[in-house]
């Protein structure tokens, strides 16, 4: 349904993407990572028509962005980030406007804006001026406004920002509900929310795309390394070496908590020393305290991808 | 088709949700009111060879007004929507940038044509109380008609086209309003410099607005002028159009 090729834009001076290439399939929920700056509101911005890019090619299911613009944009359902929108309409009315926009039948006008008003928990405030909206309810009104004529494509720069906790919960159920027909692109550094809601995740980070693959797949095979943290009575014993040179452990770092000592090991990804440590520690008689594994985050991973210029 | 209507439609209602609209309603009124009053005292009681239309449409608060009103109806079109943010939600619907452009220019014209047509009620009153014309024939009323039409059309078009130029709606008011200014004094260089030259107060003369409404004011329509405000005009759109696929491809 998406598919981007070889996608460049430069500024005066920048390059904010360089050469990335991704598609989304029809009932995909992707999620577009990166910190801030990467370039993600960029490639969004290219996809629905709103931006040049400097070379390269996007299309929306089979329409160009560039040539068939009109086209590509009629299937696409777009939330800007910070969900600009007339202050001086009400809600209804505003969703009216746009759906007459986006070329919803004039019978059916009425309809979709129920639906959406309905969809995105607007009843209450749907002839409210939307200036006297709170952040929250003016996200939903983007939302709705996104959903309004039905597009097959939902692309979405941080839907959940600004929102509260149990509104978070609302908008990512709608978005997951939303998404067994549709195809959706969705742009966050909010992490959980990419586990929760995304069948794939696109690392984007300085313009070029870092890693994309399940977020499973990722914490499994990334380098993002789990932790190991071991408290243990080790006498005169130099340990921190001989934990050092297991299979799996790529850093140990040692603080002295009285008679304690506390190891906390960086693993390789995939790696569980944790029997060669108990084994370890039986024949050197170490007394171990406490032992704890902590698997990799996705946080982890994000900030092994996008740390350092590597 | 539609899509134009719809935005036209958001365009025109767009000046009813802003106080300003009315604000600027009233004063108009209540100077084209004063103005008139004002014309129809000075020609009271003597004979004079100019109508009350010829001299209306001629005082210094008619012109103070009309300048004013082009920054005050424009300066909201584009400005607005680049502070807002909602030219992004504008521009990735799908809407083609004449649309845009066109709708903008014909929401604002609209509403010009709004705040004066009231203005011809004058001429209506004075009729059934003076038991006069207050014109020489029925063309004259046509030709300033038409005249505040085409002026409003340039002006207006100039006005859409200061308001895409910057982000702050105040900006585009002080673009528009000099930029009028500028267009309505020009003419009167040559007398200030007391230049005497015949073919430089020709020149001048042609662009002159005040000039225009004075022969259009006795009912001679000119086609000169009337090819030169839509022309004016066309340039003007295009212009705005240009600076609008720039300013798109730029954000």
């Amino acid at each position: 349904m998406i598919k981007v090729e070889n996608l460049t834009k430069r500024y005066a001076g920048f390059t904010a993407i360089q050469d990335l290439n991704f598609e989304v399939e029809r009932g995909e929920i992707v999620g577009f990572l990166g910190p801030n700056g990467a370039g993600k509101t960029t490639t969004m911005r290219i996809l629905t028509g709103y931006l040049p890019a400097t070379s390269g090619s996007a299309s929306i299911a089979g329409f160009d962005v560039f040539e068939n613009s009109l086209e590509a944009r009629r299937r696409i359902g777009y939330l800007p980030e910070n969900t600009p929108l007339y202050h001086d309409m009400r809600v209804n009315e505003y969703l009216a406007y746009r759906s007459h926009l986006k070329g919803v039948p004039g019978g059916k006008v009425r309809e979709r804006v129920g639906d959406v008003i309905e969809l995105c928990n607007l009843r209450e405030k749907q002839r409210a001026i939307i200036g006297t909206l709170s952040k929250g309810q003016r996200q939903r009104v983007g939302l709705a406004d996104a959903l309004v004529h039905d597009p097959d494509i939902l692309i979405l720069d941080e839907p959940t920002i600004g929102l509260d906790p149990n509104q978070i919960r609302q908008v990512r159920e709608l978005i997951k509900n939303l998404a067994q027909k549709r195809t959706v692109l969705i742009s966050t550094h909010i992490l959980p929310e990419v586990e929760i809601m995304c069948s794939r995740v696109i690392v984007i980070h300085k313009g070029t795309i870092r890693a994309s693959d399940t977020a499973d797949n990722l914490l499994r095979n990334h380098r993002a390394a789990g932790n190991m943290r071991i408290e243990a009575k080790v006498g005169s014993d130099n340990a921190a070496d001989a934990l050092g040179r297991l299979e799996g452990v790529r850093e140990v770092l040692v603080e002295p908590d009285g008679d304690y000592t506390t190891f906390n090991l960086r693993l390789e990804a995939n790696s569980d020393p944790s029997e060669e440590v108990m084994r370890l520690a039986m024949s050197r008689h170490w007394s171990v305290r406490e032992l704890v594994r902590r698997r990799a985050s996705l946080e982890d991973v994000f900030v092994e991808l996008t740390h350092s210029d590597s | 088709m539609r899509t134009f209507l719809t935005l036209l439609n958001r365009e025109i209602r767009s000046f009813f949700y802003q106080p300003i609209a009315y604000v600027v309603m009233f004063f108009l009124l209540l100077v084209a009111g004063f103005n008139f009053f004002l014309s129809v005292l000075l020609l009271i009681g003597q004979p004079s060879e100019i109508t009350v239309v010829e001299l209306a449409f001629n005082m210094v608060p008619f012109w103070i007004v009309f300048i004013l009103t082009f920054p005050l109806i424009t300066m909201r079109s584009y400005a607005e929507e680049f502070r807002q943010g909602t030219f992004e939600t504008l521009t990735t619907a799908p809407v083609t940038d004449w649309q845009v452009v066109l709708s903008k220019f014909f929401g604002a014209l609209s509403f010009y044509c709004l705040l004066w047509a009231p203005t011809f009620i004058h001429f209506g009153i004075f009729k059934w109380i003076a038991k006069a014309d207050a014109a020489n024939a029925n063309g004259a009323y046509m030709g300033v008609y038409l005249l505040l039409l085409l002026m409003g059309m340039f002006f207006t078009a100039y006005g859409c086209l200061a308001s895409s130029l910057v982000k702050d709606q105040i900006n585009a008011a002080v673009i528009c309003a000099c930029g009028v200014f500028i267009w309505f004094f020009l003419p009167f260089l040559p007398e200030i410099m007391r230049i005497t030259k015949p073919e430089t107060l020709e020149f001048f003369r042609y662009f002159s607005a005040a000039e225009h409404m004075r022969e259009f004011a006795k009912g001679v329509i000119d086609s000169r002028q009337v090819v030169w405000y839509l022309s004016a005009t066309v340039l003007m759109l295009f212009l705005n159009f240009i600076v609008f696929q720039r300013r798109k491809w730029r954000a």
